[in-house]
């Protein structure tokens, strides 16, 4: 599959994006490098990282100085992958590294963070003693919006039901951006990896209204046989692909990298643009901050091409949906 | 037995994302135990040699350590194919001959049968190759490829021993491709596969059927599950299909930790699992 296929090249290729490795943290970030302002455009920093498997502390150093060089990038908004703060396997570490939404890390982030807006990966205790995977979305330092994995993975090589309990909701916000300026306010809707999994949980996202979906993960990479290698990074490379034009928005795909106990997550973050073409090459498999431009101009010159949001029959979908409710009720 | 299956495409592997997962595997599990060498025990055979090239490529030919340890019964070739190995990556291999410390041991028993005397020699391959991980602060790097491990075709503490194993999952067959693409000598990749344990040891005739033949099966039964009728569908016959199986099932203690008797409420690995990656 072409990274840009010829019939979609164009529509989204304004939105310019400069990729590169991460730098020390000391070296001077380009601002805005190759990214020139145009009407509601904004900037998404991807950090494709491998957090160290269980330890808070140090991972949350990193998230801190990733935070400075985005915003001394001139960012808008930093998205994490799946369990940034923790690593993905953790199994009985599970209610060692929980954080709690009034607890310090995250407060720490939102203090770094000031107006850059960040999405972050942790596992959330409740009051309940529930462990969540979740994402957070925190503006203006405080928390704005939480999005607890609903569909959690217990076959193959996942486990997540043994050690985590599943949310039970899919709700579109808005993205506040303070530092970009915006003739009007984006919204947006995060699934965590396996949710994107249900067509269900974006088809709901995009019928709120949202303008970007955002998809921290943690894909382990798996496969060999020639000609289908990685099958999971060409499933993820179809779905991003697929649901950004079908639900004509943005899809920010933020997936780890590194390796847990003999498993390499394959990276490959990637912005797609609402016709289904890619912004830019996808990340790699090492760590990478990765920048890209959005812009709300390219939104509504996708929609008005492809008006598959106005057409989009709620009233059917309800009506279908009560139909087979109270069929089963009376099974 | 009458197959009708050939080694076709179900194995057939895309080396390019093998490798560079393999050399990444590498590279992350020994660094991040606090680690920059290992220590690898090289036999004149193909997985041996491709777990070195691999390692090579990984942590870089200073920081591999390759071990030839012949028997005086073992075939001359093997030596000369395990430096050939040697010379191609450019690693400097330590030589230990194995001869005193079995002969040793086995004056104490000399009507002792060749799979006693051929166990003894890959515990004392494994006991030297932990040796000199601690001499050399070097971790054992395993060769073990899924066939044997399935088959249960391997000694328990001996070349089962080892702290990362990089070719578990790859059948033999894979093991060739990935032997080629690597460029290895092919006197190294050409040859019948051999535990070199006694004189004149064939694995294919000790198993009695062919690598391409079991690998296509065990692909199979293993990563597709499927079920004796399809099986039968593709060709294979009942007697091949029972004695695999069979194998599989008597060698599963081999792939497992040792069974540990249940008596509190938080066992090991029962009820207390943590990753090995632990805080890594």
């Amino acid at each position: 599959m072409s990274p840009t296929g010829p019939a979609t090249q164009g529509l989204a290729s304004d939105a310019a994006v400069a990729s590169r490795e991460t730098p020390p943290a000391d070296a001077p970030v380009a601002p805005r490098e190759g990214l020139e302002d145009t009407t509601g455009a904004v900037v998404v920093a991807l950090a494709q990282m491998a957090p160290r498997l269980g330890d808070v502390a140090t991972n949350l150093d990193r998230h801190l100085t990733m935070i400075d060089e985005a915003r001394r990038g001139e960012a808008d908004l930093l998205v994490f992958p799946e369990l940034s703060l923790t690593g993905y396997f953790l199994k009985d570490l599970v209610p060692e590294v929980a954080v709690r939404l009034d607890g310090p890390e995250l407060e720490r982030i939102a203090r770094a963070a000031g107006d850059l807006d960040v999405v972050v990966g942790c596992v959330l205790e409740s009051d309940e003693t529930r462990f969540h995977n979740s994402a957070i979305y925190i503006s203006g330092g405080a928390i704005r919006h939480v999005h607890r994995k609903v569909y959690l993975p217990t076959y193959g090589l996942f486990d997540e039901q043994r050690y985590l309990a599943a949310g039970d909701r899919f709700r579109a916000f808005e993205l506040l951006l303070p530092r970009a300026s915006q003739p009007r306010r984006w919204r947006a809707g995060i699934v965590v990896c396996e949710d994107m999994w249900h067509p269900s949980a974006p088809a709901l996202l995009a019928r709120q209204g949202i303008d970007i979906l955002i998809c921290p993960s943690a894909s382990p990479g798996r496969g060999i046989i020639q000609g289908a290698a990685l099958g999971t990074a060409l499933s993820y490379e179809w779905m991003t692909r697929t649901f950004a034009q079908l639900f004509t928005c943005y899809l920010v795909y933020c997936n780890r990298t590194g390796y847990e106990d003999g498993v390499a997550f394959w990276g490959g973050s990637r912005v797609v643009g609402p016709d289904g073409s890619l912004l830019s090459e996808p990340g790699g498999a090492g760590e990478a901050l990765m920048w890209h431009r959005l812009d709300l101009a390219t939104l509504r010159r996708v929609r008005i091409a492809y008006p598959l949001l106005r057409d989009e029959n709620d009233e059917l979908n309800d009506r279908e949906s009560d139909r087979i409710r109270s069929r089963r009720a009376q099974d | 037995m009458s197959q009708t299956v050939s080694a076709a495409d179900a194995l057939r592997i895309d080396t390019e994302v093998v490798l560079s997962l393999l050399v990444g595997f590498v590279r992350e599990e020994v660094h991040k135990v606090g680690f920059q060498r290992v220590v690898v025990g090289l036999s004149g055979g193909v997985d041996s040699a491709v777990t070195a090239a691999v390692a090579q490529r990984a942590l870089g030919p200073d920081d591999v350590v390759p071990v030839i340890m012949p028997y005086r019964s073992s075939s001359p070739a093997s030596e000369a194919d395990a430096r050939a190995v040697c010379d191609q990556l450019g690693l400097r291999p330590v030589m230990v001959d194995i001869s005193p410390q079995i002969d040793a041991y086995f004056e104490r028993f000399p009507e002792v049968d060749r799979t006693r005397r051929g166990n003894k020699m890959a515990r004392e391959r494994m006991s030297i190759l932990y040796d000199l991980s601690f001499a050399e602060r070097a971790l054992v790097i395993g060769t073990s490829n899924k066939t044997e491990l399935l088959l249960g075709y391997s000694t328990v503490h001996g070349d089962m021993a080892h702290a990362l194993n990089p070719l578990g999952d790859l059948y033999k067959t894979q093991v060739w491709a990935l032997a080629r693409a690597l460029g290895l000598p092919d006197r190294v990749v050409d040859k019948p596969p051999s535990a070199d344990l006694w004189e004149g040891q064939s694995d294919e005739e000790e198993l009695g059927f062919q690598y391409a033949l079991v690998d296509v099966l065990l692909y199979y039964l293993v990563d597709e599950r499927r079920t004796r009728v399809e099986l039968r569908a593709l060709g294979y016959a009942d007697d091949f299909i029972d004695l695999i199986v069979q194998r599989v099932r008597d060698s599963q203690y081999k792939r497992r930790p040792p069974v540990i008797a249940k008596l509190s409420a938080r066992t090991i690995d029962r009820e207390f699992r943590y990753p090995r990656d632990w805080g890594r």
